[in-house]
């Protein structure tokens, strides 16, 4: 394989006497979708919020392309090209998918008009459109507030966002958590398409069928600590639950 | 070849101008107002449709439609200050004070460098509480609503504090001449100012970063933070824009009463929530128009000088202004609420 686009070793993190994370490494590469998962409590969170510079942890490595990095807030990770889908849909409701697209990104117009701030819809509009249709996010309009899309296409212009800013990965924590089972399978299109386009994506999921069926790679936490890794299509559910449960181990995984 | 298809399909993908006009608010709370002038012009044709009733209505509004417009800002943002109307009086005494400070106790006859000075004495004293509410709001977190009540006591107090309670007159001709009762091609000045004030207030709202932001933070501030935009830093600057709307509108108070009062504007505050609310502005926020704020601030002008013409009691007025302003809140919640539910 390839060398890793991100790549933590022996990350530990404490809250006070609890330790969340003890010795946990994390291996993403370029252009696949690993999915991050274990029970409650096993760290996935935690360990997300270390890699996208949301918590800083208190003992390990952390590599980006080989290179050592720290990510002291979550604009250092978006600096490197890492973005971050949170799993409350962190979305203006008010606002249309192209306006939340650019949010906090947004086009000015050239020239003086642009010098008081006075932003050029049309150009937004026009390109947020051709990212959508990119993904395969079918939206009837673009000019609709997001809060009267369904949960589905909402969460669809969540990752939508996420993955316009994002170069290299993009997180995802419980993307489908929300959703029914036809918009389900339109986020994990999604999902499929953004790793085409050679982004690696993290996927945090509860959902084990849902893991096998879109995942490159499965890395298994328990109790803080990385304890297996799988390939995705040549696993089984009994053997994922065995790793998230301590029933099965592998010793080379930590 | 992939350009021109891009191209028809982004476009295509709009919403027609019409469909979108019949899904605002504004539009509709537009035509109530119209239908109200046409009943009262129906019922009395000669008072309604002149010249002198217009320009009455209009300077009359002025004031209070440049307090509406601060006040759309701030509820989109889903805030609300109570404080604009004891600001006004604060601008207004300070001003007032210092114009005749500067002429020796007596500015009736003061120059334009007095009136200018007594113009950025209001703005300053709006910006100064404009800036406090701003701050204890966003930075101290503490909920709008008590901020700006405190704030809404706290001027009066000290307006009162400045002339010992009572109202400070000796304003200069200059002003009340010119921007209180001048005209220009038929049009009071205090119109003119009132809707230079909308229409920027408008534009600003409607096509900059500054408005986007507006919208973002009152729609959900937890997301426009996690994108990076100072929510802090916005929240400051829309209460300041009110207070230093408040300010300016002191000073045209000011102009067109030729006095300074301590007392009357101790509604402007309710009245100017109403109107911004009436015009569409969704007190949950991130929803909002500046045109739906000026609608929205002559139906209750109209609707009590109507009111006088057609000899109903104008103690009606408030009742029918209860009326439609809970039936718009409702109206707005209950859109919201079919909206979520998908």
């Amino acid at each position: 394989m390839s060398e890793p686009l991100l790549e933590a070793r022996n990350l530990v993190k404490h809250y006070g006497s609890v330790e969340a994370l003890r010795g946990a490494s994390f291996t993403a590469y370029p252009g696949e979708v690993v999915s991050l998962i274990g029970d409650n409590g096993a760290g996935k969170s935690t360990l997300v919020k270390c890699l996208s510079g949301v918590e800083q942890p208190n003992d390990g490595e952390l590599l980006f392309e080989g290179e050592p990095v720290t990510l002291s807030s979550p604009t250092d990770a978006r600096d490197l090209g890492i973005e971050t889908v949170f799993q409350d849909l962190a979305v203006a409701p008010d606002l249309d998918p192209a306006a939340n697209l650019y949010l906090g990104r947004e086009l000015k117009r050239s020239g003086p008009l642009g010098w008081f701030g006075v932003l050029d819809k049309k150009e937004m509009r026009r390109h947020a459109a051709e990212h959508f249709r990119n993904l395969g996010v079918s939206l009837q309009s673009i000019d609709v507030p997001i809060a009267a899309l369904s949960g589905g296409q909402r969460q669809s212009v969540a990752v939508a966002r996420s993955v316009a800013w994002a170069s290299k990965l993009v997180f995802m924590d419980e993307p489908t958590a929300a959703l029914g089972v036809v918009q389900r399978e339109r986020v994990l299109d999604v999902i499929k398409r953004v790793r085409d386009q050679g982004i690696a994506v993290v996927l945090i999921s509860h959902n084990m069928p849902e893991v096998l069926s879109v995942s490159d790679r499965i890395e298994v936490l328990r109790l803080g600590r990385r304890v297996a890794r799988f390939k995705g299509p040549d696993t089984t559910v009994e053997e994922l639950v065995g790793a998230m449960t301590g029933a099965l181990s592998q010793e080379d995984a930590a | 070849m992939s350009t021109t298809e891009k191209t028809t399909l982004s476009t295509s993908d709009e919403t027609p101008l019409l469909k979108r006009l019949a899904g605002a608010n504004a539009l509709w709370i537009g035509v109530v107002l119209v239908l109200l002038i046409a009943v009262f012009g129906a019922l009395r044709p000669d008072a309604v449709f002149n010249q002198v009733t217009f320009q009455t209505t209009l300077a009359e509004t002025s004031v209070l439609l440049v307090l509406a417009v601060g006040m759309t800002y701030v509820i989109i943002t889903s805030g609300i200050d109570l404080s604009v109307g004891s600001v006004l009086v604060f601008s207004g005494v300070a001003a007032a004070q210092t114009m005749n400070a500067l002429s020796d106790g007596d500015a009736t006859k003061a120059g334009w460098d007095v009136v200018f000075a007594g113009l950025l004495v209001a703005l300053g004293s709006g910006a100064a509480w404009g800036f406090l509410n701003g701050t204890l709001i966003a930075r101290a977190k503490i909920p709008p609503l008590i901020v700006t009540l405190g704030s809404f006591g706290a001027a009066t107090g000290a307006a009162l504090l400045l002339n010992n309670g009572s109202n400070v007159g000796n304003i200069p001709e200059n002003l009340t001449d010119t921007v209180g009762f001048g005209t220009y091609l038929g049009i009071p000045n205090m119109v003119l100012i009132a809707a230079a004030v909308t229409i920027v207030g408008a534009l600003v709202l409607n096509t900059t970063r500054f408005g986007r932001y507006t919208y973002a933070v009152g729609s959900n501030e937890e997301a426009a933070r996690r994108v990076g935009i100072s929510v802090t830093g916005h929240l400051t600057r829309v209460y300041l824009l009110a207070g230093v709307l408040s300010g300016l509108a002191g000073f045209m108070a000011l102009a067109y009463y030729r006095t300074a009062s301590v007392t009357g504007h101790e509604t402007d505050n309710l009245n100017a929530i109403a109107a911004t609310v009436l015009g569409g502005t969704s007190v949950f926020g991130g929803v909002g128009s500046i045109v739906g704020s000026v609608f929205g601030v002559f139906i209750p002008s109209v609707l009590s000088k109507g009111l006088v013409f057609v000899e109903v009691n104008k103690f009606w007025q408030p009742i029918a202004m209860a009326i439609v302003l809970v039936v718009a809140v409702w109206f707005d919640q209950s859109r919201r609420r079919a909206r979520n539910q998908r």
